[in-house]
């Protein structure tokens, strides 16, 4: 009896050895991951710790110091914008405000990359539009302009627009922040909705955990700190869940204080910029280098 | 210097090189565009040409008076208007009004990652947003100065019918003499240089803002002050060069 047909992971984003310098500042220092088909790759990390830098690595918006970034197996880190407009042409990219064209309606907003990339006839682009709407739970909405729409509202534009043309592969950047919970996992469920009915690759970056374990597969956190710009943790959630890093139990967790250290008084930060514990008592709080102010009476 | 030569160069590539390859310019854009930069501006345009067009010939005939030769009011009215006060004014008020809007729109559409979001989707921003203004703008600033110069023209006509006792016939009349066609087709050159020198520095200087709410006000005033710098160069130069041929 033949053994049954093992399925290949096929690797449609590989990022080898990425170094991105700001000046002397390492933002991303040597990072290396693959993303499969069909994952759903979340990208974690604190506040500062690069996660956009590296989306923006991945869309091509910028070009590393060093290192290789593959998108459907070709190296984009060396292409010339029309090059990489072909790659483009096959993700959708859903930004942390969404980035609508405000001149434009919602219709418009979500018809564009159909108009632009296609020559399909108007009839269709304006059901199309509607099929899309009406995915996000957002149809009737057509003729509205962003700013007379919520927050959430717009990132669900957003994702109907980064969808429109049914892409092998979907970057989101924060698409939960600033969203109420309900809402969190309607754009959650959105996103595993679309994975499984057409098959899309999706790399989402956030700091919701509970976002992030809901529709991720496979995760990659970003350290801060010291370890700014290298991957502390990777894996499946359950990996994730069971790392033994303490910075990535205190991320999961959401603890104040653990290796990424809590600084509430003046002294914590000054510890932590010289490295040595400051004196109990901060020379400028000293009665005598006190300023007398105007209205404090003489004794004398 | 270097990025908005090469925002030129772009420009120039999308105007007459990519429609042969089949990729248009949106001419629904273009319209748009023409509307918020050109007819909007039309009754600012038309009142400001109305007073230049009054003022000139107040002051002209006060001095003209003395010498007895009112009569030519209308002469100097024609000429300077067609030649250079028409150009030059309706470019300022453009600047003012509509070279300021295309920065701040789109500096704003750069800080809200509009701009990004449409390099992602490989829309080219130059032939998605920048084309459309330029185009607009080189049809609307020569059309707001033809119009603009027939409005300067009937407020000389106020003064000339209203206090000098000068007939239409004779106004239209020597207005028409005073003036030989090149003056007008000087005037609308003049108009076309300025409308790419504005609308180049505008878009690029809205492309290039950084910092939030903060650099896109910065970026319109210094965007503005550049226009103004820009068109009043360019049109000593113009000046000089018809002057010489």
């Amino acid at each position: 009896m033949n053994p049954l047909p093992t399925q290949h992971p096929q690797p449609i984003i590989e990022v080898e050895g990425l170094v991105r310098k700001f000046g002397k500042r390492t933002v991303l220092n040597g990072i290396s991951f693959t993303v499969n088909k069909g994952d759903t790759f979340v990208i974690m990390g604190g506040s500062g710790c690069g996660k956009s830098t590296l989306l923006r690595h991945l869309i091509g918006s910028m070009k590393p110091t060093s290192g290789s970034v593959k998108v459907f197996g070709q190296e984009t880190t060396g292409l010339d914008s029309d090059e990489m407009d072909d790659i483009r042409k096959r993700f959708g990219m859903l930004f942390q405000s969404g980035a609508l064209m405000q001149s434009m309606t919602i219709g418009e907003n979500v018809a564009l990359p159909i108009r632009e990339h296609t020559k399909l006839a108007p009839d269709v682009i304006d059901l199309m539009v509607k099929m899309k709407l009406e995915i996000v739970g957002l149809s009737g909405f057509e003729n509205h302009y962003p700013a007379e729409i919520s927050g959430g509202m717009k990132k669900r534009v957003g994702l109907a627009r980064a969808i429109a043309l049914d892409p092998e592969l979907l970057f989101s950047d924060e698409p939960t922040s600033g969203l109420d919970p309900i809402m969190t996992a309607v754009v959650d469920e959105l996103t595993v909705e679309q994975t499984r009915k057409l098959g899309m690759t999706v790399v989402v970056v956030t700091h919701d955990m509970t976002s992030a374990f809901r529709i991720g597969t496979r995760m990659i956190m970003l350290g801060a700190g010291k370890r700014q710009g290298t991957i502390i943790a990777s894996g499946t959630p359950d990996e994730i869940r069971a790392h033994p890093d303490p910075e990535v139990q205190q991320f999961i967790l959401g603890k104040a204080d653990g290796p990424v250290p809590l600084k509430l008084s003046e002294s914590d930060y000054i510890n932590s910029l010289l490295g040595t514990p400051a004196p109990r008592e901060m020379p400028w709080n000293k009665a005598e280098n006190r300023r007398p102010t105007r209205w404090r009476r003489s004794t004398t | 210097m270097r990025g908005y030569l090469r925002l030129n160069g772009s420009l120039l590539w999308w105007l007459f090189g990519a429609p042969w390859t089949g990729q248009m310019f949106s001419i629904t854009m273009v319209f748009r565009q023409m509307v918020m930069i050109g007819v909007r501006a039309v009754p600012m345009v038309a009142l400001t040409a109305f007073s230049i067009g009054f003022t000139l010939a107040m002051q002209s005939s006060h001095e003209l008076q003395k010498l007895g030769a009112t009569m030519f009011v209308p002469d100097l009215v024609s000429v300077s208007l067609l030649r250079e006060l028409g150009p030059v004014l309706i470019a300022v008020i453009v600047i003012g009004r509509s070279a300021s809007a295309v920065t701040a729109e789109l500096g704003t559409m750069k800080v809200s990652e509009e701009i990004e979001a449409l390099e992602v989707m490989a829309i080219n921003p130059v032939r998605f947003l920048i084309v459309p203004r330029v185009v607009a703008m080189m049809v609307m600033l020569p059309a707001l100065t033809i119009f603009g110069n027939y409005i300067g023209m009937v407020g000389g006509w106020t003064v000339c019918r209203g206090f000098l006792d000068i007939q239409t016939t004779t106004y239209i009349s020597r207005s028409v003499m005073a003036a030989h066609p090149w003056d007008l087709y000087s005037g609308i050159v003049k108009s076309g240089v300025f409308a790419w020198f504005v609308s180049t520095i505008a878009c690029y200087t809205g492309l290039e803002v950084e910092g939030g709410a903060e650099g896109v006000g910065r970026s319109t005033t210094s965007s503005v002050v550049a226009c103004l710098l820009t068109m009043l160069a360019a049109n000593a130069g113009l000046t000089a060069l018809f002057f010489f041929l």
